[in-house]
């Protein structure tokens, strides 16, 4: 059994409620903070524990906190990002259903190292039923005397609300989604100004995920220097993983980083295996928007080594071979599942998530989609796949936000790797009329007709 | 052309009315219009889940902004609707994790059983099937949202009792 930092008491019956938290030891990390660190010494725990952020984007945490504008003094917030969105990722519902009071600790604990007074839970109008519960949490919290005036005595004062969206992915982009809690159109800004500088309200503003902010109370409790110990390299620490697809046990897993690919997903600890036993054909390591990767590169690098669950070994040679640890959202395909449906599906996806703001996105994500759908509904053309690639090309890199670099690399990565099973669509419409194409024929025993063909 | 005659009887409820202020409360007093999404859900819930422009005319009037602030966020966030809806909307995730568990097979026996096609609410406006972006449930797959709550690792058999339960009105739909 490895290490559990986030879900170590996920067990403990009633772990939901403030009563039994409390008993567990939680809320301990503000006692320790308020009594007995500076609000620059927590931010120094952070910096050293070598947290990353864990929505996707794998910044180290205490360097964001360490940009927020304190000589302005304006009033400054700390944002929770739990507009949890990115196919393939479901962690952070996962730990504000089970154990809300951990954010909320840790909101209360990260908001006294920032200086804010005023912070906010963001969490995805879906998930109505976990708002209820994190409200409901934080009337528990204040009426136990751990937010409002005068915390504990020690004359720190703090508010904290959930506010709940309306359904749009684009609110996981950190600017628009202060758009939004402003109650606006979740267009992202145009950066600089960084929200640490200029955030909610034009206020300086830190927005981070949930299971990062989740992370600080044991930081805190025992040090940044513990906390650097576990993990491997610069990928320190445990993270959430979020597994679905072809496997026999889905759900939400805590690992240490630095965990085997082959254990994480072989060991009955962890995934099981397949589901069926069927072949293992892909993976998304790290939610939809980053690159899938062939069987041959899943369990070991370009390099021969072994692939490992880290920031560093799941990006090990690059988009070629390798991809992202992302948001942790691994998803799992056997040899019935078609890369140019599941290509086409993520195309559509973001499309309809565009906010519209930037043409090559708004434009580029709904012809991804539509050349997809006739390729993966026999009406395909040859000049199909350089097109796609062409469009990809030409979106990624050229718009406000990373929505545009989201949607072209799935469809890079699946040309990249896939190239034989989109030539056998758009050779062999008549092979592929049925939704479920490869259940009755996986694509591997058909693939010898795109390779005769070129002969 | 999309239809906008729709009509519908407005009424803020005193109750409503307090859930309101404590939203607009969380707020800095100048930031009003903060508190525009989380009024529209409590708004929508209280008026079967639509929002006719007469109603988010309402919404800018109790946030003292113009009504074209609250039209443009209606229209861009999915969750809110501005047409009469199916009372129980199933709203089936229809990204790529949740078709991998079948997801789309089971959509088609769903819209059969009741006699629909997606987006159409069933005559006696009972029922209307949907698919929609990811849920956030890729673990629990096949799954879809009805009402404030998800309903999970879905099967046909989970699917006829849920139509019979909700015909039988022993479904919760808001979490109040």
């Amino acid at each position: 059994m490895s290490q559990k930092i986030l879900l170590d008491k996920i067990n403990v019956p009633g772990i939901k409620t403030y009563e039994v938290y409390r008993r567990e030891g939680g809320y301990a990390s503000v006692e320790k903070a308020l009594k007995t660190l500076t609000p620059d010494e927590v931010v120094e725990e952070v910096k050293t524990s070598g947290l990353r952020g864990r929505g996707g984007a794998g910044f180290p945490a205490g360097m964001k906190w360490s940009f927020i504008d304190k000589k302005s003094g304006k009033p400054r917030h700390l944002v929770c990002n739990a507009d949890e969105s990115e196919p393939g990722t479901f962690k952070d519902r996962f730990l504000m259903e089970y154990i809300p009071h951990l954010l909320i600790e840790g909101m209360i604990t990260s908001s006294y190292a920032l200086g804010a007074n005023l912070s906010y839970i963001y969490i995805r109008g879906e998930y109505m039923w976990v708002y209820k519960i994190l409200e409901r949490a934080i009337a528990e919290a204040k009426n136990a005397g751990w937010l409002g005036k005068n915390i504990l005595g020690s004359g720190y004062d703090l508010e904290l609300y959930v506010q709940i969206g309306g359904g749009a992915y684009i609110c996981g982009e950190e600017t628009a989604l202060i758009e939004s809690l402003e109650g606006k159109r979740g267009n992202p800004r145009i950066k600089p100004p960084f929200p640490a500088v200029s955030g909610l309200w034009a206020n300086p503003t830190v927005v981070n995920n949930v299971e990062t902010i989740a992370t600080v109370p044991w930081i805190v409790n025992n040090s940044g220097a513990d906390y650097a110990k576990i993990g491997i390299g610069r990928s320190t620490g445990t993270k959430l993983i979020s597994a679905s697809g072809h496997i026999k046990n889905p759900g939400v897993y805590e690992i240490e980083l630095g965990l085997s690919v082959h254990e994480f997903m072989n060991s009955d600890e962890y995934l099981g295996g397949m589901i069926d036993d069927r072949p293992l054909k892909a993976f998304v390591p790290g939610g939809s928007s980053v690159p899938v990767l062939p069987a041959n590169l899943i369990y070991k690098t370009a390099n021969n080594e072994d692939r490992l669950m880290s920031y560093e070994s799941l990006s090990d040679g690059g988009f070629a071979t390798g991809s992202m640890l992302g948001s942790g959202g691994f998803i799992v395909y056997n040899d019935t599942a078609c890369i140019v449906r599941n290509t086409w599906n993520f195309s559509r996806f973001y499309h309809h998530e565009s906010c519209g703001q930037c043409s090559p996105c708004r434009e580029g994500t709904g012809w991804l989609e539509k050349v997809l759908h006739r390729i993966e509904n026999g009406h395909g053309r040859e000049e199909d796949i350089e097109l796609l690639w062409s469009i990809q090309s030409r979106i990624e890199g050229n718009t406000i936000c990373p929505l545009g670099d989201a949607a072209a690399w799935p469809v890079a990565a699946a040309i990249r790797h896939f190239k034989d099973e989109f030539e056998y669509h758009i050779r062999f419409p008549e092979k592929i009329k049925n939704r479920d194409h490869f259940v009755a024929e996986p694509f591997e025993k058909v693939k010898h007709l795109v390779t005769k063909l070129e002969v | 052309m999309e239809r906008t005659d729709y009509k519908q009887e407005i009424n803020i409820t005193e109750a409503l009315m307090v859930r309101i202020n404590e939203l607009i409360s969380h707020y800095p007093e100048d930031k009003r219009k903060s508190a525009l999404l989380p009024v529209l859900h409590e708004v929508q819930d209280a008026h079967d889940n639509w929002l006719s422009i007469e109603l988010q005319d309402k919404v800018a009037e109790i946030l003292h902004i113009k009504p074209v602030e609250v039209y443009e966020v209606v229209s861009f966030y999915t969750m809110f609707n501005r047409r009469p809806i199916g009372k129980y909307m199933f709203e089936f995730c229809q990204t790529s994790p949740c078709c991998l568990r079948g997801v789309e097979n089971l959509m088609d026996y769903t819209c059969e059983k009741l006699g629909v096609k997606v987006g159409e609410p069933t005559p006696d406006g009972m029922f209307e099937v949907r698919g929609v972006e990811c849920l956030g449930a890729c673990g629990y797959a096949p799954m879809m949202q009805l009402g404030d709550f998800y309903q999970e690792h879905l099967t046909p058999e989970k699917i006829d009792q849920l139509i019979v339960n909700c015909r039988d009105n022993k479904i919760t739909l808001h979490d109040k």
